[in-house]
């Protein structure tokens, strides 16, 4: 079929040519070779799923790579009217913190689940700094189905990362803070504020997950980190800046000491502790928020306990390893053997040695300690120094060659260096300011090594200008040759901060397409429309409802009154793909619904005004979609007219 | 089939490229050489596209299955269809002895290329606007609803 589609554009072009007229303009970017590498033809798919973070959006991102279209925005951490995710009463429950009802968050660092050091596609999960939590998004669904807080957090910003076989998802803290909290004046931060390091366990058949224990460090900034690949699976390394301990003015006070500290964090170690019971149980209090996808129901429980390891009593458990000068990122080589640690202030780019590093554990080459915890001897442990690549050096990520690529802020480029030999052998500028880099795979043991995304802070001059506020932008290079090349820039929502990505094979295989009927569990489903029907108690009425191209039944309903909650309850009885219907109502202080086919939602309507309100089909559905209409008779409060529904008067 | 899309991809080919030499380019010129290809292929029985190719009747109503139908027919299909009133489609009372058992069920099972391709199909939706919708139901589905309609009939004729 293709090959034939090929054989008449091939044609085509041919006759085309031959026209004289269509002949005169023939040098369009497609005949550049960098733009065929971007270019997508219509109809043609995608190779890579790439999940960029909303930023302060809180949401996710789903674009294609390597053309950059944008696909859809996965409602994560905010209320998306679009979608009625957080507005709808199966989903509010998602938002839902130990703060009450939270409609927004801040999501920066997406990773994916990982069997072997390899990204699998099962899920993909992104933290939210603001009020301290984890999602799980389901890439089957591409919906967020859990939620997780975490206590003793502050700035969940070191978060959330994926271990070789996704046995843990962990989050360090950005902001130290009083563990428990308490009223304590600030200036009395240095011993008293604490760093909670949170092991999240991950069910393997569910993905639930579980918040299995903290390590309670010193009260430094975690800033960024890494799982230990291969060799070193089993550790977690965390960068740190603030190893001061300031409380004001951080910009000046925690950048006094020359180095910081890599936090290399021995879980399975800290595993053992638990087991033999040397832990402390802490009250506290969190939510966990778990979305049921056979009730299509969310639910948001309070958790009450969490277990505490003390690193300075459970020897073994945390190093300190010395890094100059308020390390930013904290990545580890798809070996294992290496951590690299980009000093924001540093000129060079450190790394530090995995093998070197237990060596120095077990010969005890210390260089004192801090609150308990054994800071190790800096030249035994370091593996080699990038000197002077750039300015501002902030994330590594790797390729399947043995190169790294380094992003720099202030001198705005991307430099590639070679692991081991730390020679410099390619550098390009960004446009601007690049935060993170993303190669798909590349903080995995198996990176794909084609693409880097370079995910940018600043975009100035780059695009029409849209008022004060610009887009934020990605920028793809081919990292396929011995040098870089920038194919392409293009604006993303938000700030993408960080992203995955992950081939088509590996997702689109298993991307629903439908909910079934059957395995709609919804308690106000109806998978009937003969079963249609509105319900009284008292002054709240349940409305079981039905749409299917191109109607709802019922479309009429009359002894409505003034002062009722009126609740929706639509289930779409589709069964094909791509068939959502919308419904919005007239008055209705929520948002509209956006229901996949076989799926149930429920939005609540509260009406305060006599009359008679339409509502409608939201999603262009169908020929008929301008027809999917219906009315709702509303009357007085004391009105004595009887509920009464109908479609085409049956 | 291949054959076609060849020819097609040529005729489209003309019909862009050099158009000012060709006055009749309009969508509609495609749209007969089409469908006069398609009466050609189904002059006899027309059991529509799909994958049912054939289908063995039951020499009675096999009254469970039919039950089954009823069930998945209420369920999935009854939003559109009544069975003795024009509702979003066609009334089915009477349709098995309209249109073969085939047809029926790669209707239900193939809708999409249905309409777009076999002439009662596209007829239909020419009439009814909706598009037959695609209910993902499996062959044995299908199948139960056919039984289902068969015991309709007998009932009414």
């Amino acid at each position: 079929m293709k090959k034939y589609n090929l054989f008449g554009i091939a044609i085509l072009s041919i006759i085309v040519l031959g026209c004289s007229e269509f002949n005169k303009s023939n040098d369009s970017g497609l005949n550049n070779s960098t733009a065929e590498k971007v270019f997508v033809a219509p109809g043609e798919l995608d190779d890579y799923y790439a999940f960029l973070s909303g930023g302060f959006s809180g949401q996710l991102s789903v674009y294609g790579l390597p053309s950059g279209r944008l696909f859809k925005v996965i409602p994560v951490f905010s209320q998306d009217p679009e979608k009625a995710y957080g507005y709808n009463e199966e989903t509010k429950p998602m938002l839902n913190t130990s703060f009450g009802f939270v409609p927004w968050g801040d999501a920066h660092h997406p990773d994916l689940s990982q069997t072997n050091g390899i990204i699998d596609g099962r899920w993909c999960f992104i933290n939210e700094n603001n009020t301290p939590r984890i999602a799980r998004i389901d890439l089957t669904t591409f919906e967020t189905t859990e939620i997780i807080e975490l206590p003793n957090s502050a700035g969940n910003h070191s978060s959330p990362y994926v271990t070789d076989n996704t046995e843990y998802v962990v989050a360090g803290t950005r902001f130290g803070v009083p563990v428990p909290q308490r009223d304590i004046s600030i200036d009395k931060y240095k011993g008293n504020f604490k760093g909670a390091l949170s092991f999240i366990k991950v069910d393997q058949d569910s993905g639930e997950m579980n918040l299995e224990f903290q390590v309670m460090t010193p009260g430094f900034d975690y800033d960024k980190a890494h799982p230990g690949r291969g060799k070193s699976h089993g550790w977690m390394f965390f960068s740190t800046y603030n190893s001061e301990e300031s409380n004001s003015l951080l910009e000046v006070n925690a950048s006094q000491n020359d180095k910081d500290f890599i936090a290399a964090v021995n879980w399975k170690k800290a595993e053992e502790y638990l087991k033999q019971g040397k832990y402390k149980t802490m009250k506290t209090n969190y939510v966990h928020n778990k979305y049921d996808e056979h009730t299509q129901t969310a639910t948001s429980k309070t958790m009450k306990e969490v277990k505490i390891i003390d690193p300075a009593e459970c020897p073994g458990v945390v190093y300190f390893l010395p890094m100059p000068k308020s390390p930013h990122g904290c990545d580890v080589d798809p070996t294992g053997e290496y951590i690299v640690g980009s000093g924001k202030l540093s000129a060079n780019v450190t790394v530090h040695s995995f093998t070197k590093m237990m060596d120095a554990i077990e010969n005890e080459k210390f260089d004192g300690e801090a609150y308990g915890i054994p800071i190790l001897n800096f030249e035994d442990v370091l593996a080699g120094v990038v000197k002077q690549p750039g300015l501002g050096p902030l994330h590594t990520e790797f390729d399947d060659k043995g190169n790294a690529y380094t992003s720099f802020f202030i001198s705005s480029e991307i430099v590639k260096w070679k692991l081991g030999t730390w020679e410099v052998l390619d550098r390009k500028p960004s446009y601007y300011s690049p935060g993170h880099v993303m190669i798909p795979g590349g903080n995995s043991q198996k990176p794909f090594g084609k693409y880097l995304l370079a995910l940018n802070k600043i975009t100035k001059d780059r695009y029409i200008p849209t008022g004060p506020e610009l887009c934020q932008s990605a920028q793809l290079y081919d990292i396929s040759g011995k040098k870089m090349e920038l194919l392409s820039d293009f604006p993303t929502i938000g700030e993408p901060h960080y992203a995955a990505a992950a081939p088509r094979e590996l997702i689109m295989p298993n991307s629903k397409k439908i909910y079934k009927l059957e395995e709609n569990h919804h308690p106000y489903a109806v998978k009937n429309e003969k079963d249609v029907k509105v319900v009284r108690d008292g002054n709240v009425v349940h409305v079981y409802m039905t749409s299917i191209r191109s109607h709802f039944a019922p479309d009429n309903i009359e002894g409505i009154k003034v002062g009722d909650k009126v609740y929706f309850h639509v289930t779409n009885l589709e069964q094909d793909f791509d068939t959502p219907h919308g419904i919005g109502i007239m008055g209705a202080k929520t948002s509209e619904l956006l229901i996949m086919p076989g799926q149930t939602e429920t939005i609540i309507w509260e009406p305060k005004k006599v009359g008679v309100w339409p509502f409608y089909c939201t999603d262009f559905c169908s020929a008929l979609h301008q027809e999917m209409q219906g009315y709702v008779r509303v009357s007085p409060k004391d009105s004595t007219i009887k509920l009464s529904w109908s479609l085409d008067g049956e | 089939m291949k054959l076609k899309i060849i020819i097609s991809s040529f005729v489209i080919c003309f019909l862009f490229s050099c158009g000012n030499s060709n006055e009749n380019n309009n969508p509609n010129h495609i749209d007969s050489t089409k469908i006069v290809e398609k009466d050609t292929q189904s002059e006899s029985v027309d059991k529509g596209i799909g994958p049912i190719k054939n289908v063995e009747l039951n020499h009675h109503v096999d009254k469970e299955i039919s039950a089954v139908g009823k069930t998945t027919f209420d369920s999935k299909c009854s939003a559109c269809h009544k069975m003795n009133k024009r509702f979003i489609g066609p009334s089915l009372d009477l349709v098995t002895k309209r249109r073969s058992p085939e047809w029926i069920m790669n209707m239900i099972l193939n809708p999409d290329q249905m309409v777009k391709e076999n002439k009662v199909a596209k007829e239909l939706l020419m009439e009814y606007i909706s598009p037959m919708a695609n209910q993902s139901l499996t062959e044995e589905e299908a199948r139960s609803i056919l039984e289902y309609f068969i015991e309709n009939d007998n009932n009414k004729s």
